[in-house]
């Protein structure tokens, strides 16, 4: 696969890779993806109490390519936003700054979809690399990405 | 063989020439250039005579007479020629076939425009290790069987079937055998005096020799008859029409000569390279080989790395090349069928890489592959959502994944 050299940068040195205290009442965790479709992203966020801003981000990334970086470039984009301005961040967003090939499309929206914490229909043309058993739906198992603290 | 590219491991996907083999060919290009069908001057003559010399050589390293040996442009091409000439010749007799879902897509895909002409093709699964169950393809065989396919050496996992025994009952039950044996030649011995195979597709650059020409075995006692599928003078005894490249054909014996003069001294050499990179990559946790263990050529190393996909693994790997069972690296967003048929969970097919070594690979460029493949797994592992769940102790097969 030829990638631009955002994507080879991303893969070579990713950007805030790791993960939080699982205790920390101010991180909001998400895990969108399955293994049967070749990509899961974990995703977590940590949000100051006082400004309601995500002051800081981590991901772990088991997928190609353009997933790995498409969660790298994610970690870096929401620091400093407030939740509702990380939401608003569109995968073709993503894909755009990363001049992903249209058949990497897809992974782009794992990115996206992390933030939104819920399910949502895939465009046609995306869902077909899922795995016949993988179903499109609800929110991750893990909990959606609101840190505990911000539930009401 | 070329410093600036990655270290070639791909040798199932195709194989240099070799350069004593282009050394033969290039004069038939433009030196002795004539038509081998050239029947009434010097020109065809001695084409004539180059064509008829590398049948032999072809035919010598299976076991065949070369009145046995149709040229075709590859293994793909006498596939086709094998299935649809056969299943449309013998029409009359029965309407069924048998395969198996591992075969190469040559394979498959001509089954299934045989479907769409009223065959019926039945697709055996096989048993984890890629081995076919004799008793299963024996129960599949039906009164109305004309033909069963059966590849000698799998191109994914590099399994070997016993097409001895598959031979045997396929006789047994009068029905034709063929058998793909594009990645088989120069890597296992093949006696056709001994093998009851009717049909057997050959290729030249998986040996060593030049892409687009290949050869189909019919066999002559019992007799095996065929419908072409290319028309246009009769060339091949009928079988196969179109002026013959004599080029490539000199360059296809001349491979096949040097895989018979050199299979012998080669083997142990490549088994040695197979058990130094077996070594070096079976120490790291959680790798699974594809494949039986034994009952392979070994040439071919197909791992599946737990927890890391593989299009992200080829890419850490830049100084190899290697190819992938992961979707990501398919055309088609599918990991791959064999993989699948193994029984290999989707993850593991999407985390494997197929290392296949050859004539050229040296114990250094072993080593480097080693190196550079443990590398990179404990790298992506430490990226690995994954790989994380795993050492905290969860099964990952209760998870409840949240798709998109």
């Amino acid at each position: 696969m030829a990638y631009s050299d955002k994507v080879i940068d991303h893969y070579e040195h990713p950007r805030n890779v790791g993960g939080f205290d699982k205790g920390d009442d101010t991180v909001g965790t998400g895990m969108v993806g399955a293994p049967a479709c070749g990509d899961v992203m974990k995703l977590q966020i940590k949000v100051n109490p006082a400004t309601g801003l995500i002051e800081d981000a981590r991901f772990k990334t088991y997928g190609c390519g353009s997933a790995i970086a498409s969660s790298s470039l994610i970690t870096e984009w929401v620091k400093g936003k407030s939740l509702e301005q990380a939401t608003q961040i569109k995968n073709s967003q993503i894909a755009e700054e990363l001049a992903l090939p249209p058949v990497k499309i897809h992974c782009s929206i794992l990115g996206r979809r992390r933030h939104q914490g819920g399910g949502r229909r895939l465009p046609a043309k995306a869902r077909r690399r899922c795995s016949p058993d993988c179903r499109c739906g609800p929110a991750s198992a893990l909990g959606p990405l609101t840190p505990p603290f911000l539930r009401v | 063989m070329t410093p600036h590219f990655p270290i070639y491991l791909d040798y199932s996907a195709t194989n240099p020439c070799d350069p004593r083999v282009v050394d033969l060919m290039v004069p038939w290009l433009y030196e002795h250039f004539g038509n081998p069908a050239s029947r009434s001057h010097a020109w065809g003559w001695e084409a004539e005579r180059a064509v008829e010399q590398a049948r032999e050589q072809v035919a010598s390293l299976i076991g065949a007479d070369p009145r046995e040996i149709v040229w075709t442009s590859g293994a793909t091409e006498s596939n086709n020629l094998a299935l649809k000439g056969a299943a449309h010749f013998y029409r009359d007799k029965g309407r069924h076939l048998v395969t198996v879902k591992t075969e190469h897509k040559a394979v498959l895909d001509t089954c299934r425009q045989l479907e769409r002409e009223g065959f019926e093709v039945s697709y055996l699964d096989v048993q984890p290790d890629g081995l076919l169950d004799l008793d299963a393809f024996a129960a599949a065989l039906r009164p109305d069987t004309v033909l069963a396919s059966v590849m000698y050496v799998n191109n994914e996992i590099g399994v070997v079937q016993d097409i001895a025994a598959i031979g045997a009952l396929c006789r047994e039950r009068g029905v034709l055998l063929h058998v793909d044996a594009a990645q088989a030649t120069g890597r296992v011995e093949v006696n056709l005096q001994q093998l009851p195979v009717d049909l057997m597709s050959l290729t030249a650059h998986k040996t060593y020799g030049p892409k687009g020409v290949g050869a189909l075995y019919v066999r002559r006692k019992p007799r095996v008859r065929l419908e072409a599928q290319m028309h246009g003078g009769g060339h091949e005894r009928g079988m196969r029409s179109g002026t013959l490249p004599t080029h490539q054909i000199v360059g296809m014996g001349a491979a096949y000569a040097l895989a018979q003069a050199e299979m012998a001294t080669e083997l142990p050499r490549i088994r040695a390279l197979h058990q130094r990179l077996l070594n070096g990559l079976s120490g790291i946790e959680q790798v699974f080989i594809n494949g039986h263990p034994t009952q392979r050529v070994p040439h071919n190393l197909n791992m599946s790395f737990n927890y890391v996909e593989g299009e992200s693994l080829i890419m850490g790997i830049k100084g190899l090349a290697v190819s992938s069972g992961s979707a990501c690296t398919s055309a088609s967003l599918e990991p791959s069928y064999v993989l699948r048929a193994l029984g290999r969970s989707d993850e593991l097919a999407h985390s494997s890489l197929r290392m296949t070594i050859g004539r050229w690979t040296t114990e250094a460029e072993i080593d480097y592959a080693v190196q550079t493949i443990r590398d990179n797994v404990a790298k992506l592992r430490e990226l690995s959502p994954l790989w994380e769940m795993y050492q905290d102790g969860v099964d990952l097969s209760t998870i409840q994944w949240a798709a998109h």
